[in-house]
């Protein structure tokens, strides 16, 4: 197996890791966006807690999210590495950069984005995954549903969690289509749709999540 | 002169290898709209030897955009503010009067510094050397046509292969990463029927140089590619990563 170590511990093989566990999350975030979309029903929250009910309970789901959890520490893991690896190759600063001629500023800017991220799910993680999993709060009377209603109040945290779509957004606008790339699926044929999906996915999935701590604290929903 | 140019240069200068380096001022004056950039600094070095100084010790070899010799990262942008162009092919009238531009070697620990804007590119050669090469028969060449080749792979064979290995990727990469250069170097054999000889090996064998020598990972920004000064694609970046996962699954 040191052939397949030597090979994920290449420069080549550091960047397929983080495509496959960033594809990997990419397919979560389409589950979880889906499910907290219920709340757009305005049905009080009924098909949202039957779907959080779901869950937090199926023996499949609960398996899945040992990996997810997995998925997540290995991309943080192998992101922090690539950043560290990469910031040796130039000891040397340049005096002036014209980045913005070459490149995005997002495409250059994904450790920092990553962090972001990484701050942001530590809030979001205590706000609801904590509250659910790990604790006795959990009931008919306080669902996971009437927790997001309270947690919402705070215009403090509204705006932290806009912050972190927006965060995510341009994570995902350079990440999907970057993920193809690094498992060498570039190709006249499919990648201009591949790109295209990409953005359509950044924006739909970012803004949906934005809209949701909007929407509570604003009583669009209830 | 009318429509001639005076310039403020700002040049790192640096003794060699070991001493740090440090940006000298120049004033420039007369300088012709026609001159390339490096007659430019031609202009200047004739001044400064006049004057008993040290000349900027600078790369160039062809003059003509196809040796790759010249390596000047102008303005924050290897080979200056023109897309598909070496410095030598950069011409003044791409500036204005009064313009301060500013002049760095390429940054990269894999390319230290010899002198000044000089720095030191063997480690593209011990990439090449690793497994840049295809295993051919000696004796009479054979016929050209002998060997049917696909088209499409001819022509994207030939685009790799268009690389002048001046590092301009290196220089712009964020990373340092050398990857559309050694992607370009794969690709030009690994399209073509006689580069499949030694295919599983090849790409293992160069990246593995490729990351000893000290190169960054790639972050797809996408910056190589623009800066290219022959256009290499990173469509190229893509096949070097199926060429080296296949080899890592399927070599024994």
């Amino acid at each position: 197996m040191a052939w397949l170590t030597k090979s994920f511990n290449s420069s080549l093989g550091k960047k397929l890791l983080m495509a496959i566990t960033g594809l990997f999350l990419i397919s979560f975030l389409i589950v979880h966006c889906g499910l907290n979309a219920t709340i757009f029903l305005n049905d009080g929250g009924v098909a949202f807690n039957e779907g959080a009910e779901f869950m937090g309970t199926n023996p499949v789901i609960r398996t899945m999210e040992i990996v997810l959890f997995a998925g997540l520490l290995l991309h943080i893991f192998d992101g922090l590495r690539l950043w560290l690896d990469n910031k040796k190759k130039r000891p040397v600063a340049y005096a002036v950069v014209d980045g913005s001629a070459n490149s995005k500023w997002y495409s250059r800017s994904m450790g920092l984005l990553g962090t972001l991220l990484l701050l942001f799910l530590i809030i979001h993680l205590k706000h609801f995954w904590y509250f659910s999993r790990l604790t006795d709060d959990l009931t008919e009377a306080h669902t996971l549903y009437n927790e997001m209603q309270i947690v919402f109040q705070s215009p403090i945290v509204v705006v932290i969690y806009v912050l972190g779509c927006v965060s995510l957004g341009y994570h995902l606008l350079h990440g999907f289509q970057s993920a193809f790339q690094s498992l060498g699926w570039n190709h006249p044929k499919y990648s201009p749709t591949i790109k295209t999906i990409g953005t359509v996915y950044a924006v739909v999935i970012s803004a949906t999540f934005a809209s949701m701590p909007i929407a509570f604290y604003f009583h669009l929903i209830h | 002169m009318e429509g001639n140019l005076n310039l403020t240069l700002k040049i790192w200068r640096q003794k060699n290898t070991q001493t740090a380096g440090k940006f000298e001022t120049y004033q420039v004056s007369g300088i012709s709209t026609d001159m390339s950039f490096l007659e430019m600094i031609d202009v200047l070095n004739n001044r400064l030897i006049e004057e008993g100084d040290d000349p900027v010790a600078f790369d160039h070899d062809c003059r003509e955009g196809i040796c790759g010799m010249c390596s000047m990262y102008i303005n924050g942008r290897p080979h200056g503010p023109n897309r598909g162009v070496t410095t030598c092919q950069l011409h003044m009238r791409s500036f204005k009067d009064g313009e301060t531009i500013t002049v760095e070697p390429w940054r990269a620990s894999a390319f230290p510094v010899i002198k000044d804007l000089v720095v030191n590119r063997s480690a593209f050669d011990r990439i090449i050397a690793a497994g840049g090469f295809i295993s051919v028969n000696t004796g009479n060449a054979q016929d050209a046509n002998s060997l049917p080749i696909n088209k499409d792979n001819a022509d994207d064979a030939f685009a790799a292969a268009a690389c002048i290995g001046c590092g301009a990727c290196v220089a712009a990469c964020k990373n340092a990463s050398a990857m559309l250069f050694t992607s370009a170097k794969i690709s030009q054999l690994a399209l073509l029927p006689q580069g499949q000889i030694e295919a599983a090996t090849r790409a293992q064998a160069m990246v593995a140089q490729m990351d000893e020598e000290g190169f960054g990972a790639c972050s797809n920004t996408g910056a190589c590619e623009a800066e290219c000064p022959k256009g290499i694609s990173i469509e190229n970046i893509a096949r070097m990563n199926r060429e080296y996962f296949s080899a890592t699954f399927s070599s024994k």
